[in-house]
């Protein structure tokens, strides 16, 4: 079971003056302490944790925000930062000693810039709300979480969120130009801007999928893309796991880069298509939805090719979408499909794995296997272009024990995933969940090199403590060096 | 002293040992930029022990390749795949009084080196998956993966692309790589002014042609100023995106299709900043697209010479006047500027990279000390150290 920090007594006692410090800077209903109204608080999207926070603060102001943090940290206070709460890692678990920092009082888009094809938005505004902001020029906002209308661009940065079409179009890493941000410290710092590539080490590039460690995120600058002309998507049933994926394959040699290529296996497709009805294929082992963008020339023009591809890979039926219904349902079963397979089961637990494409079927070879070891079902979907698995593992948490058997399945699953060759996260991050798995994928002194950089953030490691990293070094220890004969070397450069 | 490093534990000896002896380090590759930064006097890791590809599978867009490796190399390897680098980097020697062919892959990421293309298909950050590499400490450590999409722990390939060897030494690089468009235009517009030459580009870069670059050269003495849009993909959808362009930028002059030959001599230029290549000092300025006509009406009137890349985002500005003058005026313009040639006197003066915020440079000297907590790697070249003389 997970483990987090031990809640220091000494600021669970001085929780009414942390409370009164707090109202003290955000009046009113932006302090919440009532026990009830902690509840919503509890856990995010990884719901099989729970535990209410120490406070809420919901501040409104750069200034508040530094000044709670500073506060904070003046007086060893812990915080965790939190979006909209659908993190499906823990990432904004709450801690019983911890101030719990909500930005969805910071939910303004500040600006829409479209001689520099760019939007500045405050980050509690939700994914979906900033294509909403720039639509009406016929702009969007690239990367799609499927939880894009709940989930907030802070959170995003944070988890380094990618989407559907990120094949394509990138993660959000690939799509912020900048941040204002301010540390455990107080201090608020800007990186990056209107412009591309900052002068300096990337720290940008550091922040964005640091899970909300290093600093809260108060503004975030994305570049905004025009809205293709035309957009199609395929429908392409596969006789085997091994055909769907040697077509995904085939697609990319012959140098297509689809908007969207995204793959389900047989359980998958019979759930999705028993919940939304869309006609997907029952009789199909795999299935493919493609989806292709640009001038309708293309589209065109890379859908026959895809035919013709997918027809040399033994494809058993393939259809075009010739409406925007018509897409929109090729894609309903795909989008649907947590909900679909939550309908088979009471609890479902997703996972996030990466493998490099060409193991696809020896991965799900074994996942079956192991499927069969653990007693639990399971149905993939996945973002067949990059390789980003998502199996959802079928359990029963009122059974004893099921939690814990399915927990040790997606552990298996992940450690299968780093074993050929991929990782732990695809794009839904580490957080507590996979926090203890860490050392599968990385060394001691990899994950010390990691470590260093929180201890530049954040030295008194106060900013969401418990999450990403097995074991909490103290940064004094991370930061020892070898002294020659008592010398330390240059000894006029500044230490931190 | 030079040291040529051909295992990771030969260069972890190599810096642990220089650690010990107080001794500075730049990490070189072909050492093509070498002539960047104030002049100093540190001893030389030559990187170019550590070369070939260790993994390549076109498939999974993914290319695992020592660090020493020659640019040309990696990139003809590639293109034989029909397979690209997309942020189409270059080699610097030639802009800095080398020779071509010097560069190799792990010097560019480390510069952050990127051409046209980083305007739409992102920079060598947004391509380097994976790093294998030997810190200041002396340590051997690994970062990101191997394969396209992964958030797993912080994203220290991000650190590692543009740390120009202050951070670690790269000795093994996985690098995202995509396909190489089968068909490419040029449409040009002539005889522009920078004002309308960005507001051109501005034009059609919010439009559905899908423009993958766009720069402009000035007018010079027997030719018109050029406005250059480049449309890739496949050939029905080039066609079909250049066919927009005529009508869509008619307000701004007459788009027409540049001879394939013609163009990409051109976009050579553009990339490599041939047509300033005489100059001796020279600026490399990023900013945002519509804050540029501005800055360079400024220069204009001092006698400044310049092209414009990224839409107007990248400003190359051949300028000899005073380097406060130019950075405060990158800063005003939202952007920063750095200096990429210079007399060596103004080099041992001006800093390279614009100077950060006092926040930010704080926290950018912590993280380069947990990575080199005895400063193996400050070599004075980047004039940052307050108390490095
Ligand atoms: C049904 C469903 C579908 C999903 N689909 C996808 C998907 O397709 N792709 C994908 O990538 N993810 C997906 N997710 C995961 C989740 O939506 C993303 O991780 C999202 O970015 C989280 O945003 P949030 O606002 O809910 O953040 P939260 O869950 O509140 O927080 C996430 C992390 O960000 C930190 N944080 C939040 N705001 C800030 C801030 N302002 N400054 C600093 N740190 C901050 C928190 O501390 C936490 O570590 C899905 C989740 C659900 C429930």
């Amino acid at each position: 079971m997970l483990k987090m920090p031990a809640p220091d007594a000494l600021v669970l006692g001085r929780r009414e003056e942390i409370v009164a410090a707090l109202r003290a800077i955000v009046p009113g209903e932006g302090v919440i302490a009532q026990a009830a109204a902690l509840r919503p608080y509890e856990s995010d999207g990884l719901t099989a944790y729970r535990q209410p926070p120490m406070v809420v603060v919901l501040p409104e102001t750069v200034a508040q925000v530094s000044a709670i943090l500073s506060w904070c940290h003046a007086q060893g206070v812990k915080v965790v930062p939190r979006g909209a709460g659908t993190s499906l890692s823990g990432g904004a678990l709450p801690l019983a000693d911890a101030v719990l920092m909500g930005m969805g009082k910071f939910n303004r888009v500040v600006e829409v810039d479209y001689n520099n094809r760019l939007a500045i938005v405050q980050p509690g505004v939700t994914n979906l709300a900033i294509t909403r902001a720039v639509e009406e020029r016929g702009f969007y906002y690239a990367p799609d979480p499927s939880s894009q209308i709940a989930c907030t661009i802070g959170g995003n940065v944070a988890e380094n969120s990618g989407g559907v079409h990120c094949l394509k179009y990138g993660l959000t890493t690939n799509n912020v130009l900048g941040i204002e941000m301010v540390t455990m410290a107080g201090e608020v710092l800007r990186l990056g801007g209107r412009h591309l590539d900052p002068a300096g080490l990337d720290l940008l590039g550091v922040m964005v999928g640091s899970e909300g460690l290093l600093g809260i995120v108060t503004e975030v600058t994305v570049r905004i893309l025009p809205r293709s002309e035309t957009a199609r998507a395929m429908l392409v049933g596969f006789p085997s796991v091994e055909s769907a994926g040697q077509c995904v394959a085939d697609i990319i040699a012959e140098g297509i880069i689809p908007a969207g290529m995204e793959m389900m296996d047989r359980p998958a497709i019979h759930a999705a298509e028993a919940f939304v009805k869309v006609g997907y294929p029952l009789d199909v082992e795999a299935l493919l939805i493609v989806e292709l963008d640009g001038p309708a020339a293309e589209c065109d023009h890379l859908i026959e090719e895809i035919a013709r591809i997918s027809g040399l890979n033994g494809a058993m039926t393939s259809r075009i979408s010739t409406s925007e219904e018509e897409r929109a349902a090729f894609w309903a079963g795909r989008k649907a499909a947590f909900p679909a397979v939550g309908r088979l089961s009471p609890d479902y637990y997703c996972m996030d794995g990466t493998i490099p494409r060409r193991r696809l079927p020896e991965v799900l070879r074994r996942m079956a296997e192991l499927s069969e070891q653990h007693g639990l079902g399971v149905a993939n979907v996945f973002h067949a272009g990059d390789g980003n698995l998502h199996p959802l593992i079928l359990y029963d948490a009122n059974k004893p024990g099921e939690l814990e058997r399915a927990e040790e399945f997606g552990n298996d699953i992940l450690r299968l995933c780093v074993e050929v060759g991929g990782v732990l996260t695809g794009e839904h991050g580490v957080g507590v969940e996979k926090r203890d798995l860490m050392p599968e994928m990385f060394s001691q002194t990899d994950l010390d090199h990691q470590q260093r950089i929180k201890c530049a953030f954040d030295p008194e490691l106060l900013l969401n403590p418990g999450k990403v990293f097995p074991t909490l070094h103290r940064c004094a220890e991370l930061g020892r060096m070898h002294v020659h004969r008592g010398e330390v070397p240059f000894p006029e450069l500044p230490r931190f | 002293m030079h040291h040529q490093p051909t295992s990771a534990d030969d260069l972890a000896a190599i810096i642990t040992d220089a650690a010990a002896r107080g001794a500075r380090c730049e990490i070189r590759g072909g050492g093509s930029k070498a002539g960047m930064g104030a002049p100093r006097d540190a001893e030389v890791i030559d990187m170019r022990g550590f070369t070939g590809v260790v993994d390549y599978d076109p498939p999974e867009l993914v290319l695992t390749v020592r660090a020493g490796t020659p640019l040309a190399e990696v990139q003809r390897l590639i293109a034989g795949e029909g397979q690209m680098l997309a942020f189409e980097p270059f080699d610097h020697g030639p802009l800095l009084g080398g020779e071509l062919g010097q560069a190799t892959i792990g010097g560019v990421v480390a510069a952050g080196v990127a051409g046209p293309q980083r305007l739409t298909m992102g920079g060598a950050r947004d391509h380097l998956l994976g790093v294998t590499a030997v810190s200041g400490r002396g340590e051997r450590f690994v970062a990101g993966a191997k394969v396209v999409k992964n958030v797993t722990g912080y994203d220290l390939p991000k650190l590692m692309a543009n740390n120009w060897g202050r951070l670690a030494a790269m000795t093994e690089l996985t690098l995202k790589v995509l396909p190489r468009p089968r068909a490419t235009s040029t449409m040009v517009l002539e005889g522009l002014d920078h004002i309308a030459a960005v507001r051109a580009m501005a034009c059609a870069m919010g439009s559905h042609a899908e423009i993958g670059a766009a720069a402009h050269l000035p007018g010079a003495e027997g030719r018109r100023a050029l406005t250059l849009l480049r449309v890739q993909g496949f050939a029905p959808s080039v066609t079909a995106r250049c066919a927009i362009l005529p009508d869509l930028l008619r307000d701004h002059g007459a788009a027409r299709l540049l001879p394939e030959e013609k163009a990409a001599a051109l976009w050579d230029a553009v990339r490599d900043v041939t047509p300033l290549a005489d100059a001796p000092t020279l600026w490399r300025i990023s900013l945002p697209p519509f804050s540029t006509p501005a800055l360079l009406d400024r220069f204009a009137l001092l006698g400044a010479r310049w092209l414009l890349d990224w839409a107007g985002g990248l400003v190359w500005l051949a300028h000899d006047g005073d380097a406060t003058e130019i950075r405060s005026a990158a800063a005003m313009a939202g952007g920063h500027a750095m200096l990429i040639r210079a007399p060596e006197p103004i080099r041992a003066a001006i800093p390279m990279q614009h100077p950060r915020q006092s926040g930010v440079a704080a926290l950018e000297a912590r993280v380069r000390r947990s990575f080199d907590p005895a400063g193996v790697f400050e070599t004075g070249r980047f004039l940052d150290m307050p108390h490095a003389d």
